[in-house]
Formats: structure tokens, sequence, C-alpha cells
């Protein structure tokens, strides 16, 4: 059959033709797949996008894993008790800091002991305290009997020996190998308490003799010789409370926590090292409970009280008034279910572990009020905890000497239901408040990300656009459907329609530069106007009401907008015209500063009313649109059968033709809001931007298009502020999918209705 | 009276009340966008005269009067004016003064009470500079090497001649610069880049290494000589200067070099402003912009946009007919397509930002990531595709505008009468035969308006596109002479978002107005006469089938 045929000769025998035929019909069935598979690839790929953005966001909700757990017997060369746990950044490597002064680096996974370094003690004296300082700083200090005090610091330097990576453990002495003499009487020391940063060290020391002291070191370093010499700045607190426990030095040196009693907790001013002075004394546990575990969280602000009952707490500084601070409860934790042994801080994050005296382990975050995780590890008390730099891990050891380490996939701590949703005491705020916040500049900041003033703003600026455009939209719509004539209504519709496509740049751009100053240049002609209008527009028709026969049947009804124009512009004029008179008469010749001058309404250039304006303008034709489109599709039938009757044009529209075509004017405005909801450049350009939650048209607000469209771009992939921007834009996607939905149904439903008539 | 109030008629005027004042706001933005965006090339008059300061003295004063509004006496006189009368309202005019180097503000606002009277002198001059905005005083001298070589009436031929001399050198410098030195820049770039993925693959021997240094050397020792070229021409363009005086009566001394302009706005003929209008429009139009986009031209931008609607309509296109295809023609129809085809429609009222977050993540990061991992090591951790560019931008737009085409595509190949379709295949044609020859055919206007449509959004769409690769300022257009000649890796700039940064993010937000005016102007006509065609496109189409109906 292939003989038959060549391509220059017309095909006639039946042998081609069925080849022909063939080749078409597989021509068909390929044309066939191929228009089907690509067009469902094409749908699937973009209902993608909604799981994709869920994808993102899901991660979020995951509880932390932990896995990688492994047990072994505490790493140490010598048998001294453990004070605490630490590790690196990489959690390869953990450190233990042994009560005796020596410093153990092991393999975080298996405990196999890398060294161990006993400080260098002089000859015939014993550790008799140990204070730890700030986590990230990798300090602490020890106490010896003969009243000085030895500080080391531990570091981990990474090298890249044959492209692999290898950290190796060392030790420093910020105040040099030499003790530091705090006690001049050379008094053992009995509790601990230090700091250490780039500005110097501080040091808080309770003796045997009971004597509280304060010093502050300074080492200077010779630029020539190299020989580092320590200056050592001193002073006694007295009287000295009974019973002191703990000595916890914040971060910045500024302030000494006291422990003492049952649950009391002394704070003193020390910011002047030479003079310190006692602010208060405050009960940190309720009566009748005894104070077992107290930590600093990472920053130095907050302090964490865990009790005998296994409560645990959160504590800061709230101003009072002034310049004036008092130590304030914040927040509550889950309570561990025994007593709480141990506590340990975070090194960057606001989240801690605790330990209690039945041997669990509860993980905990201080901003969302989250239990992340408790387990129960031992059967015996837990007695020292550590956490890697970056929360990726735990160290435990129970009272019989037995280390649990493991790791932790714990990403988001920060983000709870409360945390997002309500008001949330944050670190250095004298009140909860709802506030998004995302970064600082400084490292101690704590990420505050509320939604609330958010999806407030986008609420508000919806509401706002809606106020402005519903009237208008509906009521043109009315007037465009029901009673244009056609000529008109062909010039009408499209020009509004147009409107739609108007790119919302240039609206925000004329917005923010254009109508803003001149709103709130004239407050008061603005004001005028929107009474003015209305009021205008009736009259003109009682005008045209008394006007002679002769001039009104000049006019077809149906043109009553067209007549409308010039009186709406003038209108508008005017009220410009006497909107500054009136302001010089009444309000001194300034309203927005009247209005905070005498009602302390804060006016912003940038506000509610110019972006309502501005957004209304751009939702308007869509509402405009959809609504015309109803009404104009009544059957004539209902009008006309209305008509006969004896109603009023006015009363067949209110009657029947508005009811009937209501479900499409519905849904109208709902894709309208979607609209509106969304919207991004004309918030981002026409309010100053700011997360504030107050109603008042007078002020601005961030919507979360806007913030997704500001902050976006700097987020950290992965990160939670990232995931956040995510659910922010995964929230407006359903949002406004369900609402366009709803209203797409109403809309097809309607159609049908209208054509079983 | 009652009559009046039963017949409706006041609530009847009040709904033609709201047609009319939805009409008149948008001729409104219309007009504003017009006028302020048109008004922007006239060359505007310079005004000389005095203003009383705050502590009382006269001063002198040259600039456009640029905007005049009436404010509050009370605020005037808190700001420490002393504004004679007892009138509550005074006017105040916002004075472009230009010399930005010598006075230090480039605008400020004067209330009218305390300026002195107001002249046009004939023959100050506007120079338009490179640096440091626009400079206005009266023309003294023309200096060469720091001698005078025309004083008086005489200097401003002379400097029309000079000027035109700088401005030529000061091109071929430009050219020199972007081109020859460019391309130095950028084979220095790939002889690094290849040295590297040699280096990662283990293959950069010896003989490899030496070859790469020695082209090196060669490109070095060009960009030297190029370097020493542009030293002539820069010493040769610093030749020329100009003496003129400013508005404190302080004589200032100008380089021709970074002379952009300059002209005499007060002694123009109608002609002559008619010729200015045209050359500043073209220049807007062509240029590059200058001074932190404040001034100049806005061709990257232009440029931008077209690549990136281009591009997004390449890829739109046939994605969205075939899914059409697929679910009017070939698909089953039941509840199930009935959901997806309302889920598609629907996909067109989502939030742009929302689909600037997906593009970010999946395409930026996932995709553009992974990309950079298996074909750009050598650049790597410099990302090429792992970061916002041309590609994903258009790609993001795609999606975003896909619903409309295949919305559009659809309406129209319902629109086909069946009988044409049962015509076609009675005669014996297959399905796709039919499709292909006769619905197609057909459909095919509505598919135009459905990717016109597309296009319109696409150009006007901002908020995504600040997440998946616009800029600022684009060091370089995405395409140019250089393989592969089209950079989709590349960050480009877009009109839309020149708008919002030039008018938001600008140092000069009162400089930048204008010029924000005429590109906002510029986009508007561009969509909207999109949309007209795509409207008139609509209306043929029907008018077509009208026809074809009742057959």
């Amino acid at each position: 059959m292939n003989t038959a045929s060549t391509p220059a000769r017309p095909s006639t025998t039946a042998a081609s033709v069925n080849e022909a035929m063939s080749r078409r019909l597989l021509t068909d069935v390929v044309f066939k797949h191929m228009m089907t598979v690509g067009g469902i690839s094409v749908i699937v790929a973009v209902s993608a996008i909604f799981f994709y953005l869920a994808s993102v966001v899901v991660p979020l909700f995951m509880p932390p894993a932990v896995d990688l757990r492994n047990q072994y017997a505490t790493p140490a060369k010598t048998g001294q008790p453990t004070l605490a746990y630490t590790g690196e950044e990489q959690r390869e490597i953990g450190s233990r800091i042994g009560a005796q002064g020596s410093i153990t680096f092991f393999r975080f996974d298996t405990g196999e002991v890398l060294s161990e370094t006993q400080l260098p003690l002089p000859e015939g004296v014993k550790v008799t305290a140990a204070g730890i300082g700030e986590r990230r700083t990798f300090s602490q200090a020890f106490g010896l009997s003969n009243g000085q005090v030895i500080l080391v610091k531990q570091g981990f330097a990474v090298t890249f020996p044959g492209n692999k990576r290898l950290i190796t453990p060392e030790l420093s002495y910020p105040l040099g190998e030499k003790p530091v003499d705090v006690d001049p009487e050379g008094k053992p020391i009995r509790v601990l308490g230090m700091q250490q940063s780039e500005d110097g060290s501080t040091i808080a020391a309770l003796t045997d003799d009971n004597r509280l002291l304060v010093s502050a070191v300074k080492v200077t370093t010779n630029p020539i010789t190299g020989a580092a010499t320590s200056e050592v700045q001193q002073s006694a607190i007295s009287p000295v409370p009974a019973g002191i426990r703990q000595l916890v030095i914040e971060y910045k040196q500024r302030e000494l926590y006291v422990l003492h009693g049952e649950r009391s907790l002394a704070r003193y001013n020390i910011s002047d090292k030479g003079n310190p002075a006692l602010l208060e004394t405050v009960d940190i546990a309720p009566e009748g409970q005894r104070v077992t575990a107290l930590a600093m969280l990472s920053g130095g602000f907050s302090l964490i009280v865990g009790t005998d009952k296994g409560q645990l707490s959160q504590w800061f500084l709230v101003r009072t008034q002034g310049a004036d601070f008092a130590l304030r409860r914040i927040r509550g934790f889950a309570p561990m279910p025994g007593e709480v042994t141990v506590l340990a801080p975070e090194f960057f994050r606001k989240g801690f572990i605790a330990g209690d005296a039945k041997g669990n382990l509860g993980s905990y975050f201080a901003t969302s009020e989250r239990l992340l995780f408790m387990e129960k590890l031992s059967d015996q008390p837990l007695v020292a905890l550590g956490v890697p730099p970056r929360g990726n891990g735990y160290l435990a050891q129970d009272k019989a000497g037995k280390v649990y380490s493991a790791r932790v996939e714990n990403h988001y701590p920060e983000v709870s239901f409360s945390s997002l949703w309500e008001k949330v005491w944050y670190e250095s705020y004298e009140a909860p408040d709802y506030v998004w916040q995302s970064s600082a500049a400084n490292p101690d900041f704590e990420p505050k990300f509320s939604l609330a003033p958010l999806t407030y703003g986008t609420i508000k600026a919806a509401t706002y656009a809606m106020l402005f455009s519903v009237p208008l939209a509906i009521l043109g719509a009315i007037f465009t459907a029901y009673f244009m004539t056609r000529r008109m209504r062909e010039i009408v519709k499209p020009t509004i329609e147009v409107m739609a496509a108007l790119p919302t740049v240039v609206l925000g751009f004329l917005a923010g530069l254009w109508l803003a100053p001149l709103v709130e240049n004239n407050l008061a002609g603005v004001f005028l106007a929107v009474f003015l209008l209305p009021a205008s527009m009736v009259g003109a028709s009682y005008i045209w009401h008394v006007l002679p026969a002769a001039i009104r049947s000049r006019v077809a009804p149906g043109w009553e907008g067209a007549i409308l124009l010039p009186v709406v512009a003038l209108v508008m004029w005017l009220s410009f015209q006497v909107g500054h008179p009136i302001e010089a008469a009444f309000f001194g010749g300034d309203l927005p500063n009247w209005l905070s001058q005498e009602w302390g309404i804060k006016y912003e250039q940038r506000n509610s009313i110019v972006v309502g304006i501005a957004m209304g303008f751009a939702v308007t034709p869509t509402i405009f649109s959809i609504a015309e489109d109803a009404i104009f599709s009544v059957p004539k039938t209902l009008t006309s059968g209305s008509l006969a009757l004896g109603a009023t044009p006015w009363q067949t529209l209110m009657g029947v033709v508005l009811l009937t075509a209501s479900p499409g004017i519905f849904s109208g405005v709902m894709i309208g809001l979607g609209r509106a909801v969304g919207e991004t450049m004309i918030v981002l350009m026409a309010t100053g931007n700011t997360a504030v939650m107050d109603f008042s048209m007078f002020s601005g607000f961030r919507t979360l298009s806007a913030n997704i469209g500001v902050e976006m771009p700097e987020a950290g992939v992965g990160e939670t502020h990232y995931r956040l921007l995510f659910m922010s834009a995964l929230v407006l996607f359903a949002f406004t999918f369900v609402v366009n939905t709803a209203a797409e149904l109403v809309r097809q439903r309607l159609r049908e209705k209208y054509e079983t008539i | 009276m009652r009559d009046w109030i039963k017949s409706g008629s006041p609530w009847i005027w009040l709904t033609a009340g709201a047609v009319a004042v939805s009409l008149l706001a948008v001729a409104g933005v219309m007009a504003l966008t017009a006028l302020r965006g048109l008004g922007h090339f006239w060359p505007k008059p310079v005004v000389e005269t005095t203003f009383m300061e705050r502590d009382g003295k006269r001063s002198g004063l040259i600039g456009e009067l640029r905007d005049r509004e009436e404010v509050a006496v009370r605020r005037l006189r808190e700001s420490g004016f002393t504004i004679p009368g007892d009138a509550v309202f005074a006017e105040r005019v916002l004075v472009k003064m230009g010399n930005r180097d010598v006075t230090g503000a480039d605008f400020r606002w004067f209330p009218v009470p305390l300026l002195g009277e107001i002249k046009y002198p004939k023959d100050i001059i506007t120079l338009e500079r490179r640096e440091w905005g626009n400079f206005y005083g009266h023309l003294l001298a023309v200096k060469e090497e720091g001698k005078a070589v025309a004083e008086g009436e005489a200097a401003y031929p002379e400097l029309l001649v000079r000027f035109e001399r700088a401005n030529r050198l000061f091109t071929q410098i430009h050219e020199l610069e972007k081109y020859e030195i460019g391309r130095i820049n950028y084979a220095l770039e790939q002889a690094r880049l290849e040295s590297r993925a040699l280096d990662i693959r283990g293959q950069l021997t010896d003989a490899r290494k030496a070859g790469l240094e020695r082209r090196k050397a060669e490109l070095n020792g060009e960009f030297g000589k190029l370097q020493e070229r542009v030293a002539v021409l820069r010493k040769d363009i610093g030749r020329d200067t100009l003496l003129a005086r400013v508005q404190d009566g302080k004589e200032v001394e100008v380089k021709l070099a970074l002379v952009a302009d300059a002209y005499r706005p007060n002694d123009m003929s109608l002609a002559g402003k008619i010729g200015h209008y045209a050359r500043k429009l073209g220049e807007f139009i062509t240029e590059d912009p200058r001074e932190a986009n404040t001034e100049g031209g806005i061709f990257p931008a232009i440029f931008g946009t077209v690549m990136m609607v281009l591009l997004m309509a390449v890829m739109v296109t046939p994605l969205g007919i075939m899914a059409a295809i697929y679910m009017r023609e070939y698909a089953k129809q039941g509840p199930l397509i009935r959901i997806i085809r309302i889920s598609v429609n629907n996909l067109a009222g989502v939030p742009s930002i929302v689909y600037g977050v997906f593009g970010l993540g999946f395409f930026v990061y996932f995709l553009g990531g992974n990309i950079d991992q298996l074909f750009f090591p050598e650049a790597l951790p410099a990302p090429t595709f792992g970061s916002p560019g041309l590609l994903w931008a258009s790609l993001t737009l795609a999606i975003l505008t896909l619903p409309v085409v295949i919305v559009s595509t659809e309406e129209g190949l319902a629109r086909v009468p069946r009988s044409t379709r049962e015509g076609s295949l009675a005669l014996g044609a297959t399905k796709a035969e039919t499709l292909i020859k006769t619905v197609l055919p057909m459909a095919s206007p509505a598919m135009m308006t459905g990717l016109i449509l597309a296009i319109a959004r696409a150009a006007g769409e901002v908020a995504p596109l600040m997440l998946v690769g616009v800029v600022k300022l684009a060091p370089a257009l995405p395409m140019d002479g250089y393989f592969p000649y089209l950079h989709l890796e590349r960050k480009f700039m877009h009109l839309g978002f020149h708008i919002y940064d030039v008018g938001f993010q600008s140092p000069n937000v009162e400089a930048a107005r204008p010029l924000v005016y005429a590109t906002a102007l510029l986009l508007v006509i561009v969509i909207m006469m999109l949309n007209l065609a795509a409207i008139r496109l609509r209306n043929q189409l029907r008018e077509k089938y009208r026809g074809l109906e009742s057959v």
C-alpha cells in the first residue's frame, strides 16, 4: 500500500484513501490526547497554587519532633557533680561544666569525651561556688575557698581541613588565668553570680561570713607589652538579706536579683558598682510554695521561676510611672508534674527547658505561652540541663548520672493561637498588646507576630472602601439599568467598566500624592460635599419638577444623569470654595488641627478617608457592572406587569425589580469586597502603613496584603516570619476564593431563575 | 410637593446623581493624569522676585512656580513668618528653586504676601544638569580653560555652540563606557565563571589555566587602553564652563560637562516651545533615567514592561487555549467540570499579591534554586535563576492572567453555533479537523480578546512584581548583544513599579512628581487602548455571529 501513494499524485486507490484516513484519525486521537493532557495539567498546575501555599504554612503548626535520642553515662573523667550543659552551634559537641571547676567537651550524640580541662587553681584551694553567665557568651565563673574568682569562657574554632568541617573546642580566660581577688578578706565564696560581655564583667558574691559583694572587673591590655591588668571596683551590699540562695545579674549588668528565703527576690540597682541600691523585694511564688529554680531568659529581660509544686512563671520589669519599674508576673506556664529542679534557657530565642524531680523534661516558649513538649526521661530527678545554641536539641542528666541527649526540630515555637490572635505581653511593654513587629536591629529582639492588627487593618480598609463604593455603584447601576435611555447607557456603561482596568498603582499614586494633601487642606469642604451632593440632587429634582413644562419636555426622561453632571461639578466646586471660610469661622482656619486640639483626634495625612475614596473608586466599576447586569436582565414581563397594574416606575423598581435582582446585586458587592480585601498598591501608597488598631477615619492602618508587599522580599526563606507571610497570602486566597465562589453560585442560580420566567 | 415625593422622582434623581458622580470621577482622574502628565514637558517660565524671610530680610528668588494653594495663616505664623493683615487664609506658591548645590533645597513653599514684584527676565537660562538638578540664573560669560571667551549678550549663542560640543563628547564617553568597557567586563566575568566551572568539575588543568590567564591579561590590557581614551575625553569635556549669577547675587561657575540641556524659557516663541516640548517628550521615551530616577527618561521601564508582557503572552496563550479547548470540547460536561469552571473563573478574583507570594516561593526559591544547583554551580553562591528575575515575573503573571484567557476563549468556543460544527462533521471531518479548521478560527477573535485583556492586566499589575523581579534601577536591559541575547534571569524595570518607586521611595518626590504623572499617563494610555481594542474585538465578534446564527 505504500507504493501507491507518492505525494505528487492525488491518491485515488482504496489503499491510499485508507492510509490518509488512518492518518487523519491518528491526528484526531493525538490532538484529543494533547488537549486533554495539556488542559488537565494546566488546571492541576493552577490549583497547585493553593496546595503550595498550604505546604509552606503547615510546618508552622507541626508539633516539635524529637529524635536521635541517646543515653550515656556522665561524660567526664573525674567524678564531679554536673552544674550545667551547653554546646556549640552545629550540635556536634556538648560541654559539661563540673561543679569543681572542670570543663568537659564530648560528642553530643555519643557522650565520647573529647577533652577535659581542670581549671588552674592555686595550691590548696577548692571551688566553693559557681555562676553561669548569659548562655550566648559561653562564660562561667567559679568562686574559690580563698575569696578569689576565676572566669572561663568556652570557644569553638571551626576549620575546614580537606573541605570537612572540624570543630575544635577551646577555653579562654577573659580576666586572665590568675584568679581575681573578689573578697579582700579572703573568705570562701558561698554563692556566686556573674555576667561577662565586651564592656566588662560583673561578679556578685556571697562570702562565707555573709557579706554580699558586687565587683566590676575591667581588663585593660597594654598595647605595647600585651600585658593585661585588671581593675576591680567593688562595694558591699548591706543589709544582706537572710538565706541567700541564688544571685542573678542581668545581661546589661545594671541589675542584680537576689533569691533569698523561701520565695523572696530582692532587686538591686548596680549600674553604679560603687553604690548598689535596693529597689524592691518581691514574692515570686504563691504563699506556701518554695522557689526551687530561677533562670534568666536570653536577652536578660525575663526571669523564669520554678517552684516545688511544679509551677512555672515568667516575670519581668514593667514601667509603672516615669522611670520607675516594678517586677511583675507576666504569665504562667503549664505546670510540671513534680518539683522544678533545674531550668535552662535557650541561647537566642525566648524558650527554655525545665526538669523536675520526677524525671520529666518540659520544653516551653515564653512569648507564645506554649508547652512545646513534655517527656519522662527517667525515674530519678533531673539535676542538670542544657540546650545547644540553635535550640535544636537538649542534654539532661538525672541524679543517677545518666545523660539523655536528643535532637529537637523546633523551628516555630513563637506561633500559637494566643500569640497570633490575642493580646500578648511582650518584654519591655507596659501592658499586653496586639503588635506586629517582625524584625529589629537589636539581637535581644522578641519577634511580635500578632496578625490581629493586620486583619483589623484589612477589614478597616475594605469597610471604608465599601462605604464609598456600595451606594455609588448600586444607585448608579439602578439608574443605568432601569431609567437611563439606551443611547446614554451605551456610553456610560463601558466608560465606567473600563475604569476597572485602570492600574491600581496609578490610583494609589494619585491618592497618596494628590488626594491626601487635597483632603487635608480642604477637610471641611470634603465633609460639606458629602452632605451637599445628595441634597443638591434632590433639590435639582424639585427645581426640575416646578420648571415650566415647555423646558421639561425638551429633555426626554432618562437623561437626568446628564443634567446632573454640571450640578455635581458645581456643588463640588462650591463646597471647596465654602470650605475654607467655614474652617476660618469655626475651626480656627485649620480643621485637622482643631480636631486634634479640641477632640484629641489625631489626623494623619494618609488616612482611611483617602483610602476609602481611592479604593472605593477602584471597586465601584466591579460592583456596578455586575449589579447593572442583574437589574438590566430582570425580565421585561415582570416590570410591564407591575406598571400595567398602576405602580409608578419607582414603586415597580422597589417592589419588583430590586427584589428580583437582589441576589445579583449581592453577588456584585461580594466580588467588590473580595477585590477590596486583596488590593495592595492603593493601601501601600495611600496609608502610612502603621499597624495600629483604631477605627478612626483620620488614621491609617496596615493591611495583610500591603504587609506582604513590604516584608516578603526581606523575609528569610523558611523562617517563622516567611511562613506567616505565606499564611497571610493563604488567608487572602481562601477568603477571596470562597467569597467569589459564593457570589458566582448566587449569580448562576439567578440566571436560571430568569430563564424559567 | 406631595406629588413630587410620591412620584419617587427625588430618589430617581439621587440614582442619576450617583451616575453623574461616577462619570465625573472617571473624567476627573483621566483629566488630572493627562493634564499633569502632558504639562511636564512644556518649558516653564522662570520668575525672578524677592522674598521676605522670617528674620525680615529680603532675599532674591529665582525659580519655576510649580503649584499654588490656600493655607491657614495661623499655620504660616506658627512656622515663623510675619504675615501682614488679618486674613485667615493666604495663598502660597511652591517654587522649584533648582541650584541644589547652592541653596541646598530644591523646592520650597513661599507665602504670596511676602513675595516682591514678580518679573520674567528674558535672559534667565535654565540648565538641566546631570548632577544636582536644574540650575537657574543670569548668564554672564562663557569660559574656556578659565578665560572668558564671550560675555553679555554674545554669551548665549556661544554657550549653545559649546554645549553642543560638550554633549557630543559626553555621548562618546558614555558609549565607550557602556559598550566597550561593558563588553570587556562581561568577557572577564565569563572567564572567571569558566575557570570556576572547570575547577568544580576538576578539569582545570595547568594549560587551561594559563590560557584563561592569558585571556584575562589581554582583556585587562584592552581595558587599560580604553581607560586612557576615556581619560583624554574627560579632560577635553572639562574645558568649557559658564559663569552665571544666581538668585542671591552670587556668581557660580558651572561645568558644561554636567549640562544635559540649556535654554532660555522666558525668551521662547510658541514654535520654540512646541519644538522644546516635542524634544522633551522624545527624551522621556527614549532615554535612561538620571538622578535616582527623578529626571531623564523612562526607556528601560518601557522596555522592561514590554519584554515582560511579551514573554507572558507567549507563555499564557498556548496554556490558556489548551485548557479552554479541553474544558469546552473534550471534557465531560458534568458537575465536576462545572466546579472547575467556577474555580478558574474565581482565580481571576484572587488578589494579585497572592500570586506574587506563590511566584517568589515556588518559582524563585524552589525552581530557581534548583536550577542554579544543577546548571549554574560555578556562579554560586551568587544566584542566577535563584533570585527574582524576568522569567519568573513573566511566569507569575502568566498564571495570574491564565483565567482571563481561559474564560474568554471558552466563551468564544461556546459562541460558535452548533450548526457550524455539525456541518463540518457531516462533511466527514474528524473532530480535530473541525476544531482546527472551523471552530478555532471562528473563536480566534475571542482568544485575541482574552489575550489583550491579559496583557492589559499584566501591564498594570505591580504588587506581585515587587516580589518576583522588578527593581528601581536595573544595571542592564534584559536584552543585549551578548549570548544568549535574551537574559531571562536579569531583573528589570517596570512602568508601574517606577510610579510607585519614584513617587514614594524617591529622595526628591517633589522634583519627580511631574515625571511620575507623565509615566502614569503613558501607562494609562497603553492599558486603556488595549482594553478598548479588546472591547471592539468582542463587539465585532458578536456582530459576526449574529449574522451566522440567522443562517
